[in-house]
């Protein structure tokens, strides 16, 4: 496949193919559709007040690309003396062409001849104006050159513009497959008869500049959508600028690859009228080597041109939630359900503006992740934009603010001059077909079909063949599904994974263990399922005829749905047994002959794929892949791929659409091995094996439950667990998981991935068949051959075993290692480091492959000690996951030797941050942010070196955590600003980064509150990684941690410790490549961790890429840790990672050892270092060049790894810094703070009262921070007295107002506000009202946008008017009023106290385990809209909760004027009853403790001084 | 960690010195499984690394926790052919490097398993299970202590034909002859050869190869010949006076009451006997300790310990840190028993009279490092002195096998020490014939013979299985 343009081809670590863009979309429109150059201008506005959501490349002047969609200017054209029929009887559109004008006239000349033969006559051209001054070097460097072609053609309107996107298709593959010179650069942005795109390259400003004709008075519409847009890269690509040609999107697909594969499989069967035959010139539909967006446009434009309306196509591609938590009517959720049997959803956090030309019009992902405003004018304007401020109206010409909603859509018909509400577009979708009763006729639901036949789980006296020769150990037992079908969910683990990878192991491993799950990090977010289960869907189809997505018909969804695609023995024969027209099933054996020779494997499989084709042929609706009936001459082909066979080969053929996949297989047990084989084409999944083994392990009463209950909890763990990996994904429903290969593969070679498993990355090579084939027969063999059947064995995955497999830290290395740093013995030191590195290369870790050229110097002539060990850096591990002594050890000696600690998530204790009499300095010089912002203060932040955002963590990537209330002690309640008792949850995404410009936006916050800190962020290894790293460094990041997935934990499920994330190596190496092709690598240091624990270690990482080394598994250790891997437990026997009183006693680790190992370890580094002959640590880093590499040509698997690739070195790193050299620059000097700090100074010196008023607007971002900084430093938490700083605006607030404001200072705003309001408050108070002069009702309006007050810990907010989703997420002691809110309100909440006086979305309190929100119901059905997981709902009964609202409603009136606040005061008794107190249970349970805590104190005083009893 | 240690204990002194019986104590059943359950089933379990035949403590002591003896039995067996013996003589590595001895409270892991164990056979858990098929190739193993028992039980379960043989009239080795019968009750091993006997193992015991039997014969008659014959030479104590009367090597008295105990008799002339005799034992190890509790069974009037060695600390030192073998001081049951107890002395010489010993002179010692960094004695002048001894028993350790007879005969060849010299895969250098235990890696523990054993056991398979 070709890549773009502009993208590299794949090289090195890196890949086109992980390309991220996000960005910021809007649209003008005069409602009644009245054209002017006004809404032209008004669009390009939007785009330059956005200009901060897009990003810039390294010669700071590139832009990522911006673009404009308007109704086709005919007016303009006139005006330029274009001869041209009437409007609608021609189309036109800008072709980008290559520069050479030989090359471009060839393309012309195959675009004009199909034209021609599409009967279409081509008017003229027309040279586009273009000014290339303005062009960053970067972007003119791959300019093309564009022309204008208008054509036309005697037919419809419609029939045009669909001959028209014939051409564009036809012409596109037609350049595609010839070999003109520079043919990338043949781009059609559009070819319409309705609308005209102008994009490139560009940053908001420079679009219209580079474009004249934007200028034009001319230029008219009645539509103008825009786009700007921020990727990871610096590659100069033209053509993904947006709009595409009927969308501009903002967000992520996450399902990408999955659906560019199920579009690819449904082309067999696509068939309409209004194509006919032409509908094969079409294909493909996706253009190839386009990003994510584009894809989604193309299918967009494809539906819609074949006939769908553009809602119609959008409710198919991007449905919303429907399930039983959604209040949708019947009907429409009849609609999505009939869709969902047809189209898998493209999933992934969303915000789409859409337009023909006509309609124009937003929609959000059923998440709404994405922020999306708009505002409505008395004179019909209407401005959508991902900010609000955008677009500036005076305050009387406003008639509404809103926002949009997860799942809906906002559409405007400037033809009718109306705006159609989403319940009306739902409501005319809805009723398009009878689609309740199509479903009620043809869709069958797997309980209601009746049982015919039992099928038995029992394995009987086969069961120890099964168990043994499909691999299963006592751990799979013990381990996995013990506690599965025990308790229902997946076992937690803790401390990393050091074991080494499959392919690099002497034993047999499954095959599921080749392959590593992707994650979301920084593009995009990954899901709560459990808080948000909402969204959240495990339902899947199988059967129906055909998928013909065109048409409608009530057989389409003849198909049998199923709430879990883990089914038991008895529902497969159920469907076995249907057999009736549309439900016939074929059984295909996957096993092969065990005795055929060394291709046998590889044979059958071949032979599979064609029994599974010749079922389609025959007419079978269904496959099961089934491994009943191993013998001595019969083993299993792994079922994951054989289940990837039949799936690409189907897709090949293009018959995958017609069946339906079903895997019958004794191999899966663990819920890793169920995604992979979803992920790879299964629909449903039968584990008989593992059914079996469970209801032998029920008889023996290993399980304590029959084994019906055993069973389904077993299924519902994996249904759990499968939400959770698609969760960290972002992915929300299994329709679109299912075939996505959310995957990477690692050790499974090019063949066989290129056969097989088209698409996955597999970048070390590695099994071929033949290998694959001896690991399936290895268990075989020792079964049938060596007769070895006794009772299974441990294996030593999870914990050490002496005779099972090797992990990096075994007995050994632990002992040596303590011994060394104990005694302060260099000597031991060096044993424990040879130790490690010998055991390396057997190889254990894949820095086992590689050595280093030598060139000896003398030692002295290396740099000093003291300059390697400020490259140490401590992992995070927060006070709380940690002991106190641990974690103020690793403080004290970081500090000592000038490296740093990381505080990890959990705040820190202020007595920390100065240094004690004695000299010894316990701060951490790291403070981590992470998704709980848990004890992040101004105080807090401005006490570090560093501040880190944590987006992921090694050994659970893509998850939160949670901390359980009987661990939350006094200390760690009050560092966390929480109450001790309550369970304190991390969410997985930070509720403030949905995308790359989002992280841009907290770097800058981070950066304005503490301006001398540098801003880290830590990312985990995945294949992409890279890529998303170019776009931290873009976003300004000064540090980029590359976590190894081998990293350390306190609690994860165990199947992420094994099966997410990539090693250090990988991670580092891809992101090191990246960046230098990108130039980006000289703006930030690069840090990783990951098993580090030997100067070998640290200097292979080096020359990989990195010049910084964290370590945390072994700085545990060297204080005591003897990895009992038992963190989750609170029950540490050494004292390192618990709370327990008792426990703590046992820490026998001192900082001094710390101190003992790092110079140990510094020392032995500049030995490597005077033997490789560098001077400097810095000339080491990134010189792959002198890594040497081993072979290990005697070790069945390890032979066929490739690390070639680590150790590629781009062409750029001739020219580009390899190492860190220049510092970002922040662009915080033009914050409104200084002049604040200015005008303050009297209140900052000497705490005199100050008032200050200043205009405000939405490009003005995180105001309040720095000011909050300055108060921090010379207040700490204590702050200054309650309105000391008064600051007044006026106008469009930007992003993160108000972020982190410290005690003493109230903003009032008079305007609104866009996200991250109140974002950290800490102390602050907020108060935000509509502009005087408004006429809106404020509170049916929106005034301040998404995730306000997110993990802020005290501090006041009044809002007159509604605020988006997720309203004080995470707030921990805010105290908050505001009008009506959003989705999620209180999600996460601690503590604090939160009035709302309206409206609240769906899913209200979830995982609120803190705090109290009071809810006015209006419409008494608050009920229906809150999550009940943890909370209690009451009325408002204690006279403490009277006076409590009472008073926040009458702060509320006082300073907001608010009528609400007024009406509801004043008519008390009538709202009384109308409020509703949510209430934790935790929370409530640990009051009432509190309470009587109190009294009975009281009662002991009393009891105590008998005199005072009276 | 809410659950103590606690050891089953010994029997009060008072009345063990009135018998040859077992000294220690079972626990009941309910605070065994409580004993059990404080092991954390640690994620490296250290016990598993120290113990050299690998055990999985986490593993049957979660079974014994949750009751499950006869798994519990079951899992000892996969690593362990004789939890029994084991259990109840074995110094525990396990639990030195058990992760709650960081704080010296680890987890009884030996009592454990002999709990296990004991339960297994009075459950009838432990039953003959004779392999289903033979694979009609032969095997000699001589030798019958831990090493050849462990190694002739799994070959035979392997499915071999397997001969044990053994020079003297029962089998055990040292097991049977030289550990006293107050450690380790002789029944103990008769149950368990029961059982092997009863799966088919062949037992010659009276029976001297290489001279009863030729070795050249062996090597005829079988397919692999395992030498597993223990290192039968003692440490020699070269002084004047060595020659008096009263001066035994040590495992000459231990066999002998073990004898005594099994119903042999012995002439007054032969008879060793500690009663109403101050008794000297020099050698600070296992065996030394072994005589003196023997000695005071026997109503010895005193009973003195000299060690050449300086006094080990009672705590770990720096240098030696968990979870490796600690060198500090040891105080057995038999050191409780009775006995004064001297370190850093080195013996000069004997003194008698009439032939029979009185005494011995001794000198302090230091022990200083010589230019090479080698550890060198030192005598301090003037600290000689005599102690008074009717009986002195020399349990300085063994030297090497007997080469004389079957080794020679073979001509296997010996490393600089005199031991068999053997490859990673427990070959001599005489093709198909293999050496484990004491013989090859010199005198050590019990449980190290058997994992010898279990090792050459293993090799010995593949090489008859790899011929097939």
């Amino acid at each position: 496949m070709r890549m773009q343009s502009g993208l590299p081809k794949a090289q090195g670590m890196y890949h086109p193919e992980n390309e991220h863009d996000s960005c910021g979309i809007g649209f003008v429109a005069h409602i009644k559709g009245q054209k002017s150059h006004e809404i032209v201008q008004r669009g390009l506005d939007v785009l330059i007040n956005m200009t901060h959501r897009g990003a810039e490349s390294a010669d700071n002047k590139t832009g990522d690309g911006a673009g404009i969609q308007i109704q086709m200017p005919h007016e303009f054209f006139i005006s330029q003396g274009i001869q041209l029929p009437s409007p609608g009887s021609y189309g036109a559109g800008i072709v980008f062409l290559p520069k050479n004008e030989t090359n471009a006239k060839q393309c012309l000349e195959i675009f004009e001849k199909i034209v021609n033969e599409e009967r279409l006559q081509i008017i003229t051209y027309r040279e586009v104006p273009v000014n290339s001054g303005c062009l960053g070097e970067i972007a003119k460097s791959n300019e093309p050159a564009m022309k204008q072609v208008f054509i036309t053609g005697k037919y419809e309107q419609e029939e045009l513009d669909r001959k028209l996107f014939i051409v564009r298709k036809l012409s596109e593959n037609a350049i595609r497959n010839s070999n003109i010179p520079n043919k990338e650069a043949f781009y059609f942005p559009s070819l319409s008869t309705k609308v005209m795109i102008y994009k490139g390259m560009l940053t908001p400003i420079q679009l219209k500049e580079y474009f004249p004709d934007l200028s034009d008075r001319n230029m008219i519409s009645a539509i103008a959508m825009v786009h700007s847009r921020f990727s990871t890269n610096t590659f100069p690509t033209w053509d993904l600028a947006q709009p595409f040609r009927y969308l501009a999107h903002n967000g992520e697909i996450n399902t990408i690859q999955g659906n560019r594969n199920w579009m690819k499989a449904r082309e067999g069967l696509l068939q309409t009228e209004l194509f006919g035959k032409d509908i094969q010139k079409l294909f493909p539909i996706i253009e190839p080597g386009k990003s994510d967006s584009a894809s989604l446009d193309n299918a967009l434009e494809f539906l819609h041109l074949a006939g769908r309306s553009l809602p119609h196509a959008l409710a198919m591609l991007i449905p919303e939630s429907w399930n039983e938590k959604n209040p949708i009517p019947e009907s429409l959720k009849a609609f999505y359900e009939y869709y969902s049997t047809i189209m898998e959803p493209w999933d992934g956090p969303a915000s789409i503006v859409f337009s023909d030309g006509r309609y124009v019009g937003g929609t959000l992902d059923r998440n709404g992740l994405r922020p999306s405003r708009y505002v409505i004018t008395k004179n019909d304007i209407i401005a959508m934009g991902s900010e609000v401020g955008c677009q500036v109206f005076p305050p009387e010409d406003i008639k509404v603010k809103g926002r949009q909603r997860p799942g809906k859509i906002l559409l405007v018909d400037t033809k009718l001059g109306i705006i159609i509400p989403d319940y009306e577009i739902k409501e005319q979708l809805a009723k398009m077909h009878p689609y309740q009763q199509w479903l009620k006729e043809s869709r069958l639901i797997l309980s209601d079909i009746p049982v015919r036949q039992r099928v038995p789980s029992e394995l009987g006296e086969d069961l120890p063949k099964y168990s043994k020769v499909f691999g299963y150990t006592k751990e799979d037992l013990e381990m996995v599904m013990i506690p599965m079908a025990t308790e229902g969910y997946e076992p937690t683990g803790s401390m990393g994974n050091d074991t080494p990878l499959a392919v690099l192991s002497e034993r047999p491993y499954r095959m599921f263990n080749y392959f590593r799950q992707l994650f979301a990090q920084v593009t995009n977010p990954p899901i709560d399922p459990i808080r948000e289960s909402l969204v959240m869907s495990l339902t899947n189809y199988i059967g129906s005829v055909s998928k013909n997505v065109l048409v409608d018909s009530p057989a389409h969804c003849k198909s049998i749905k199923f709430k879990s695609p883990i089914i038991t023995n008895t529902d497969l024969a159920k469907l076995k047994n249907l057999n009736e027209e549309g439900f016939r099933h074929k059984d295909i054996s996957i096993l092969f002959p065990a005795n055929g020779g060394e291709d046998a494997l590889e044979k059958r499989l071949e032979e599979i794929c064609i029994e599974a084709e010749k079922a389609v042929d025959e007419g079978y609706n269904y496959i099961v892949l089934c491994d009943r009936g191993i013998s001595a001459e019969w083993a299993p082909i792994p079922s994951l791929l054989a289940t990837a066979a039949v799936h690409h080969h189907l897709i090949e053929k293009k018959k995958r659409m017609q069946v339906g996949l079903i895997v019958e297989s004794a191999e899966p047990r663990e819920v890793h091995h169920f995604a992979c084989l979803i992920g790879y084409g299964a629909s449903i999944v039968n584990p008989y094996g593992a059914f079996a083994i469970i209801s032998d392990l029920c008889q023996k009463g290993k399980i304590k439950h029959d084994y019906v209950k055993a069973r389904e909890l077993y299924i519902k763990a994996i249904d759990a667990g499968l939400l959770k990996i698609m969760s960290k994904m972002g992915i929300s429903t299994l329709r679109s998981y299912h075939g996505a290969q959310i995957f990477e593969a690692v050790g499974i070679g090019e063949n066989v991935i290129n056969k097989y498993f088209v698409g996955t990355p597999s970048r070390i090579g590695g099994l071929g068949f033949k290998e694959i084939q001896e690991e399936v027969l290895k268990p075989h063999r020792e079964f049938f051959q060596l007769g070895l059947n006794g009772d299974l064995k441990t294996f030593g995955f999870y914990h050490y075993r002496k005779e099972g497999e090797q992990h990096g830290w075994d007995p050994d290395a632990i002992g040596l290692l303590q011994w060394a740093t104990r005694t302060n013995n260099y000597s031991k030191f060096k044993e424990f480091t040879s130790y490690v590195n010998q055991r390396n290369q057997t190889p254990l870790f894949l820095r086992g492959f590689f050595g280093y050229k030598t060139n000896p110097i003398p030692i002295d002539e290396v740099e000093p000690i003291s300059e390697i060990t400020k490259r140490f850096i401590t992992g995070a591990m927060s006070f709380g996951s940690i002991s106190k002594e641990a974690h103020e050890a690793l403080a004290e000696a970081m500090n000592k030797i000038g490296g740093k600690s990381n505080t990890g998530e959990g705040g820190e204790d202020s007595e920390r941050f100065k240094p004690l009499p004695d000299g010894r300095w316990l701060r951490s010089a790291v403070k981590q942010v992470a998704s709980g912002r848990f004890g992040v203060t101004a105080n807090y932040l401005v006490n570090a070196d560093e501040i880190q955002i944590k987006i992921a963590q090694g050994a659970k990537p893509g998850e939160g955590g949670q901390l359980p209330g009987i661990k939350v002690n006094k200390v760690i309640a009050r560092l966390r600003h929480s109450t001790p008792g309550i369970t304190l949850i991390s969410p997985p995404p930070h509720h403030d980064i949905y995308s790359i410009e989002d992280l841009k936006q907290l770097i800058f916050d981070l950066k304005c509150i503490n301006p001398n800190a540098k801003i880290s962020v830590k990312l985990v290894s995945e294949n992409g990684v890279g890529t998303i790293a170019a776009g931290v460094a873009k976003a300004k990041a000064d540090v980029i941690i590359i976590s190894g997935s081998e990293g350390g934990t306190g609690a994860s499920p165990i199947s992420s410790i094994k099966h997410a994330g990539l090693p250090m190596e990988m991670g580092i190496s891809e992101t090191h490549q990246t960046l230098v092709m990108n130039n980006l690598r000289g703006r930030v240091r690069l840090q990783t961790d990951g098993q580090l624990k030997t100067g070998l270690d640290v200097v292979i990482a080096a020359m990989l890429g990195a010049e910084e080394f964290a370590f945390a598994t072994t700085a545990l250790i060297v204080l005591g840790c003897v990895m009992m891997r038992k963190c989750h437990l609170n029950t540490c026997p050494v004292g390192v990672a618990t709370q327990e009183e008792e426990l703590r006693k046992r820490f026998t680790g001192r900082s001094e050892y710390v101190v003992n190992y790092f110079t140990m370890l510094a020392q032995e580094i500049r030995e490597l270092m005077a033997e490789i002959g560098v001077r400097k640590f810095d000339e080491l880093v990134g010189r792959a060049d002198l890594l040497t590499i081993r072979s290990f040509p005697n070790h069945w698997k390890a032979k066929t790894v490739d690390v070639s690739k680590l150790v590629y070195v781009p062409k750029e790193a001739k020219i580009y810094p390899i190492h860190y050299t220049t510092p970002q620059h922040h662009d915080i000097d033009k914050q409104i703070d200084h002049e604040l700090i200015r005008l303050a100074n009297a209140a900052l010196k000497s705490k005199d009262k100050v008032w200050i008023a200043k205009p405000i607007s939405n490009v003005d971002r995180t105001v309040g921070a720095m000011l909050s900084g300055e108060v921090a430093k010379r207040y700490g938490d204590e702050g200054l007295p309650h309105d000391t700083i008064n600051v007044h605006f006026t106008g469009s607030a930007g992003q993160s107002f108000g972020a982190f404001l410290a005690k003493g200072i109230t903003f009032k705003l008079e305007g609104d506000a866009n996200d991250y309001l109140g974002k950290g408050l800490c102390g602050g108070k907020i108060i935000v009202v509509p502009p005087t002069g408004s006429t809106f009702v404020p509170e049916e309006n929106i005034i301040v946008g998404n995730t306000l007050l997110y993990g802020a810990t005290s501090g006041e907010a009044y809002i007159r008017g509604i605020a988006g989703e997720r309203f004080c997420v995470r707030n921990s002691g805010a105290y908050a009023v505001v009008e009506g809110v959003g989705d999620h309100g209180c999600e996460y909440m601690t503590g604090g106290r939160v009035v709302v006086l309206g409206r609240t979305g769906r899913n209200f309190a979830a995982g609120m385990s803190g705090g109290i929100a009071y809810v006015l119901d209006v419409d008494g059905n608050f009920d229906y809209f809150c999550n009940k997981g943890l909370v209690e709902l009451t009325p408002l009964e204690s006279i403490e909760d009277i006076k409590e609202v009472q008073q926040m409603i009458s702060n509320h009136l006082y300073y907001t004027n608010s009528s609400l606040a007024e009406r509801i005061l004043t008519n008390w008794n009538e709202y009384l009853p109308k409020f509703v107190k949510v209430l934790p249970l935790e929370y409530k349970k640990v009051l009432e403790e509190q309470k009587l805590m109190q009294l009975q104190a009281k009662l002991e005083l009393t009891e105590d001084e008998p005199h005072r009893r009276y | 960690m809410t659950v103590p240690r606690i050891e089953a204990g010994n029997r009060p002194i008072s009345e063990r010195l009135e018998d040859y019986s077992e000294v220690e104590q079972t626990l009941n059943d309910n605070e065994r499984q409580l004993q059990a359950s404080r092991c954390m089933d640690c994620g490296i379990p250290f016990c598993q690394w120290g113990c050299p035949v690998g055990n999985t403590m986490p593993e049957f002591q979660d079974a014994m926790y949750k009751g499950n003896w006869e798994e519990a039995i079951k899992i000892l067996h996969y690593t362990n052919n004789f939890p029994e013996f084991t259990g109840r003589i074995c110094p525990a590595p396990c639990e030195k490097a058990c992760v709650l001895n960081i704080h010296e409270e680890p987890v009884t892991i030996r009592e454990n398993e002999c709990a296990a164990v004991e339960k297994g056979f009075a459950m009838g858990y432990i039953k003959p299970q004779p392999p289903k098929v033979r694979t009609g190739k032969k095997v000699a193993v001589i030798g019958s202590g831990p090493a050849g028992l462990a190694a002739a039980d799994l070959l035979n379960k392997w499915g071999h034909t397997v001969v044990l043989y053994e020079k003297d009239e029962a089998v055990g080795g040292l097991l049977r002859f030289g550990i006293p019968d107050f450690k380790l009750n002789k029944s103990v091993i008769d149950r368990r050869v029961k059982i092997l006997e009863a799966e088919g193992l062949i037992i010659k015991t009276n029976t001297m190869v290489g001279v009863d039997v030729k070795g050249k014969d062996l090597m005829k008659e079988f397919d692999a010949v395992c030498i597993a014959i223990g290192a039968g030479k003692p440490r020699d104590l070269n002084v004047p006076g060595r020659e008096l009367k009263g001066i035994h090597f040590a495992m000459e008295y231990l066999t002998q009451q073990n004898r005594v105990n099994a119903g042999k008799e012995f002439s007054p002339e032969e008879r060793i006997h500690a009663r109403g005799k101050h008794v000297l034992v020099i050698g600070g190890g296992d065996t030394g300790s072994d005589c003196i509790g023997t000695a005071n069974r026997q109503k010895a009037l005193s009973v003195t310990q000299i060690e050449i060695l300086p006094k080990p600390p009672v705590k770990r030192l720096p240098d030696n840190p968990w979870p490796y073998w600690p060198s500090v001081l040891k105080t057995s049951s038999s050191h409780e028993e009775g006995c004064s107890r001297f370190w850093s002395l080195s013996t000069k010489r004997f003194i008698g009279e009439n032939g029979h010993v009185k005494g011995a002179e001794v000198v302090e010692v230091k022990w200083e490092k010589d230019a090479n960094g080698r550890m060198t004695m030192i005598e301090i002048p003037g600290t000689e002195r005599i102690i008074q001894a009717d009986l002195v028993f020399l349990a300085m350790g063994f030297v090497s096998p007997v080469h004389e007879g079957l080794l020679d005969e073979l001509g296997v060849e010996y490393d600089q020490r005199g031991n068999v010299k053997a490859s990673p895969d427990k070959r001599t250098s005489v093709d198909k014939v293999f050496v484990a235990g004491d013989a090859t890696r010199g005198a050590s523990l019990v449980v190290h013979a058997i994992a010898e054993g279990r090792k050459m056991a293993k090799h010995v398979h593949e090489f008859l299985t790899k011929n097939a």
